[in-house]
């Protein structure tokens, strides 16, 4: 009967047990003090029952220690929870520099993936075991949301910019991954499957489709049928060599690294942020690129980093 | 304080004829049956939705009798489509939170009783009263008008997230002229609470009776005031909120919307530059203390009735309004919490982390202090004190649950899914609703004149009590499993073994929604055919029981009392009865 009703679901990813084991102590804590509390009320509505005959209650007055003492152990009991979960969100938040991107984008009521060597899917995400991924997710047109249980991660997806999650399955197999934030009509429809595949199945997944550009060849594309190259290519607009990751110079004085949000920004709203010394003439893409097409630029530019410097966060 | 009593409108002569009397009235007390009754209505609308949604959940292929003559385009052939599902939902949603949770605990019984208890003969501005509840049945009207709208009600759920909420028709039915009345009837009830947190300040702050000092107020009266100004300072974010919606919805702005959004295969070139998370944090700005304008009413009505029927003095009354106090402001620094997977720096997740957990601090304090009130009392289990005490345990199971969301990184994982649904009924919508039957058992025979069954009663709370945690809890755990909230269906390997669960939570759902047609058969039959009660049938100590039930219009008729005692003076000592009204004279030595 109980494997019929698990207490959690599988763990299948480096961050699942940690997060379990916080879960498990929240469980105890709360199950304490919910029979301390309940006995309690229980204990005290019959010994107190009223009962003829004795009317007036004995005097008893306000106990300052009690006051305190049930104000200052709740209190260190939830600095204990806040130390250990707030250690527990920083190791998680970041993803380890090595990882490997994945983009999704969300659209009612579907998941599109694609993967940087080109191979592109549909609700399925296929990833290799033991290495860290990294989502870079964004949205159409409603807010979703990414989740995997069996790996504990979960993240919106908002039109308009990037969100990120990263994960690394240990366990070879089939999860489910949902949307979780609610998006309308078929949001109970929107979900699929993670294949975790060993690294040389995930190598031969990944070739085994027809030949396809890679995202960097189709952005490569898109920068020549678009005319991105009479500027880009000329000096009427900044150079994309080496400009992934770099720090760049606005007009306004400041200074912002070229990652995929400012990518995005620039080519979507390109009179946002001017480079310093470029007129502000480039036309608008907005309504030209779909998001799919927005990242296999940003993929181009990226591809076009003459030595490896870490990635910006 | 307050020494000069300002004459109010109630003055004078009550209104003769049946429209001034009981329509149209400036009586605070009619304005609280009013709110009253309205939210009674809201209630059991809200509740029905509930059941035909957990009917659809778990037998989607049997036919919901009657159901296609309401909607046949909704449910044709009484099978529900998935947008008439999420339209419920949205719906059940909306109802609930403004309509009853914010409406009956305080503006029912606040109108009603505050102006009585601190002595004062009407509210401080008996013409905004009127006014404010006038505004509140129109946006219920509003609302409830989105059912018989072409494309039907809304569904962008309560939240009505933009950019869903804001697009219009092109993201589906349901988003079109049934969304517009969703966010107008919002904006109404934003008025009418606005007017109303307003009166409810000046009247506690203003006409409190000679005597009556802060500290001397019933702790249903801090309540009232407290949460007051939290709804002052919240309900205006939220009404900006609702009328920038409104704007990106029809006045072609984009506040919320971002540019080049690709529509069902259109791209909406109309918007530019809006931000989705600006809406959520102005939504959660006013949604979290949203939590609190429901649930502190409750706990003030609970305090009193605890107090009054453990025959002891609350245990910790300076605690008890320090804590109320703290919550309230406590409930503005917390918002992020609903807002941990929306993509904020962990940095700031962290703040809005350990100001939540701060908040149970003084949650902690109030429970303790309630388990106080009961210890070395001498309790009389009555329905009203059975219901308090249920109060009590409600909030303990739903107030724990809350640790997990407050931890960011088991939040990630618990965050919309059936935990949250049932950490929220629990604690902030069962909760308050035993809070109302508790006072409505309480102040019944004050409102009307008779007393209610207590057979009866006790039946009813039994039935609901153990219902709801029958209902709720396995909440909690489809959560864990990882059960995705607000789905219209549950179709694949990882929903459907969670089916049993479902219908067992469904099928108590149906109980529950059974038992209270025992309350209702109770509260209709005791208004005509129920025992006469006597000025003071529970031997309680605030003003209220000092005058006729009920009321006379002008509530003292002229003779104004003074206050002499705090408001839970039982079992004193010395004292000739083993209660002290506040507006008595008598002197104990040993009286506190």
């Amino acid at each position: 009967m109980w494997q019929g009703f698990p207490l959690r679901p599988e763990q299948a990813s480096t961050i699942a047990r940690g997060i379990d084991h916080l879960y498990y102590f929240l469980t105890a804590v709360d199950l304490f003090f919910t029979a301390l509390i309940f006995l309690t009320i229980f204990y005290l509505a019959l010994r107190y029952r009223r009962r003829p005959g004795n009317e007036k209650p004995p005097k008893t007055r306000t106990l300052m220690p009690l006051e305190l003492a049930w104000s200052i152990i709740p209190a260190i009991l939830c600095g204990v929870m806040f130390t250990w979960s707030a250690s527990l969100f920083v190791r998680n938040a970041r993803p380890p520099r090595a990882s490997t991107e994945i983009f999704v984008v969300g659209k009612q009521w579907m998941w599109k993936i694609q993967h940087a060597g080109g191979r592109s899917e549909i609700d399925e995400l296929h990833v290799p075991l033991g290495e860290p991924i990294k989502l870079t997710m964004t949205s159409e047109d409603v807010i979703h949301d990414f989740f995997i249980p069996a790996f504990r991660v979960k993240k919106d997806v908002l039109p308009g910019r990037y969100t990120s999650i990263w994960f690394e399955a240990t366990q070879v197999g089939k999860f489910h991954f949902f949307c979780a934030q609610y998006c309308g009509t078929d949001h109970s429809h929107m979900r699929g499957w993670v294949y975790v595949m060993t690294p040389t199945d995930y190598e031969r997944w990944l070739s085994g489709a027809v030949p396809t550009q890679t995202m960097a060849q189709a952005g490569a594309l898109l920068y020549e049928q678009y005319g991105c190259i009479t500027c880009h290519g000329t000096g009427k607009g900044p150079p994309f060599i080496d400009l992934y990751g770099s720090n760049v110079k606005l007009d306004n004085g400041q200074t912002v690294v070229a990652d995929d949000a400012y990518l995005r920004e620039s080519i979507l709203f390109p009179t946002a942020q001017i480079v310093a010394g470029y007129q502000p003439i480039m036309p608008t893409f907005k309504g030209q690129l779909n998001e799919d097409q927005v990242l296999n630029l940003i993929a181009y530019i990226k591809s076009l980093r003459t030595q490896e410097r870490t990635s910006p966060q | 304080m307050a020494e000069a009593h300002a004459p109010t409108a109630h003055a004078q002569h009550a209104p003769q004829g049946f429209i001034r009397k009981y329509i149209f009235s400036l009586d605070h007390k009619v304005i609280g049956k009013q709110y009253y009754f309205l939210a009674l209505f809201s209630v059991f609308v809200g509740l029905l939705l509930s059941i035909l949604m957990r009917w659809h959940l778990v037998w989607p292929d049997a036919h919901i009798p009657l159901l296609d003559k309401l909607s046949p385009v909704g449910a044709p052939g009484g099978l529900m489509t998935p947008e008439y599902y999420l339209s419920l939902m949205t719906m059940h949603g909306t109802i609930m939170i403004f309509f009853v949770l914010t409406t009956a605990p305080q503006s029912g019984f606040g109108n009603y009783f505050l102006p009585i208890q601190i002595g004062a003969e009407d509210m401080a501005f008996p013409r905004l009263n009127m006014l404010s509840f006038w505004v509140t049945l129109a946006a219920l009207l509003t609302l409830l008008s989105s059912f018989f709208v072409s494309d039907g009600p809304p569904l962008a759920g309560w939240t009505a997230y933009p950019p869903l909420s804001a697009v219009g028709s092109v993201s589906g039915p349901g988003e079109g002229l049934g969304q517009d009345l969703w966010v107008i009837s919002i904006a109404l009830f934003c008025v009418g609470a606005l007017l109303g947190a307003l009166n409810f300040i000046a009247t506690t702050l203003e006409l409190r009776t000679r005597g009556m000092k802060l500290m001397r107020l019933p702790l249903t009266c801090w309540a009232w005031f407290i949460t007051a100004i939290v709804g002052l300072l919240s309900f205006a974010v939220l009404f900006a909120a609702g009328v920038l919606l409104l704007l990106d919805r029809v006045g072609g702005t984009s506040f919320f919307v971002p540019a080049g959004l690709i529509v069902s295969d259109k791209i909406l070139s109309n918007h530019s530059g809006g931000s989705p998370l600006l809406y959520q944090h102005l939504f959660w700005f006013f949604g979290h203390p949203e939590v609190y304008i429901a649930i502190l009413p409750g706990m003030g009505i609970t305090s009193h009735i605890l107090s009054c029927f453990s025959r002891k003095p609350i245990f910790g009354y300076r605690a008890m309004t320090y804590s109320l106090m703290a919550i309230g402001f406590l409930s503005f620094t917390v918002w992020g919490h609903h807002m941990f997977v929306s993509g904020m720096s962990p940095y700031t997740a962290f703040a809005f982390s350990v100001m939540t957990m701060a908040i149970g601090v003084p949650s902690a304090i109030k429970t303790f202090n309630w388990l106080g009130t009961l210890w070395g009392g001498r309790l009389r289990l009555t329905t009203a004190m059975l219901f308090s005490i249920g109060f009590v345990s409600l909030f303990v199971s739903g107030g724990l649950s809350g640790l997990f969301l407050a931890q960011p990184p088991v939040d990630v994982n618990l965050h919309a899914t059936y935990f949250v649904v049932g950490h929220f009924h629990l604690v902030m919508g069962v909760a308050a609703i035993f809070a109302m039957f508790g006072g409505t058992f309480y102040w019944f025979p004050k409102m009307f004149g008779r007393m209610m069954n207590e057979t009866l009663g006790k039946i009813h709370f039994w039935l609901t009590f153990v219902g709801v945690y029958a209902i709720f809890m396995p909440m909690h755990y489809l959560g864990v499993e990882g059960n995705v909230r607000r789905y219209s269906t549950f179709i694949d390997d990882f929903m459907q073994p969670l089916l049993p669960v479902h219908k067992f939570m469904s099928i108590w759902a149906f109980i529950v929604g059974g038992a209270q047609l025992i309350f209702i058969f109770n509260l209709f039959w005791s208004m005509f055919k129920g025992e006469k009660a006597g000025i003071n049938p529970w031997e309680s100590t605030s003003l209220e029981w000092t005058v006729p039930s009920p009321p006379p219009h002008d509530n003292f008729a002229g003779k104004i009392p003074v206050v002499y005692h705090g408001p839970y003076e039982y079992g004193v000592p010395g004292a000739e009865k083993d209660y002290i009204m506040q507006d008595s004279p008598e002197v104990v030595a040993e009286s506190h």
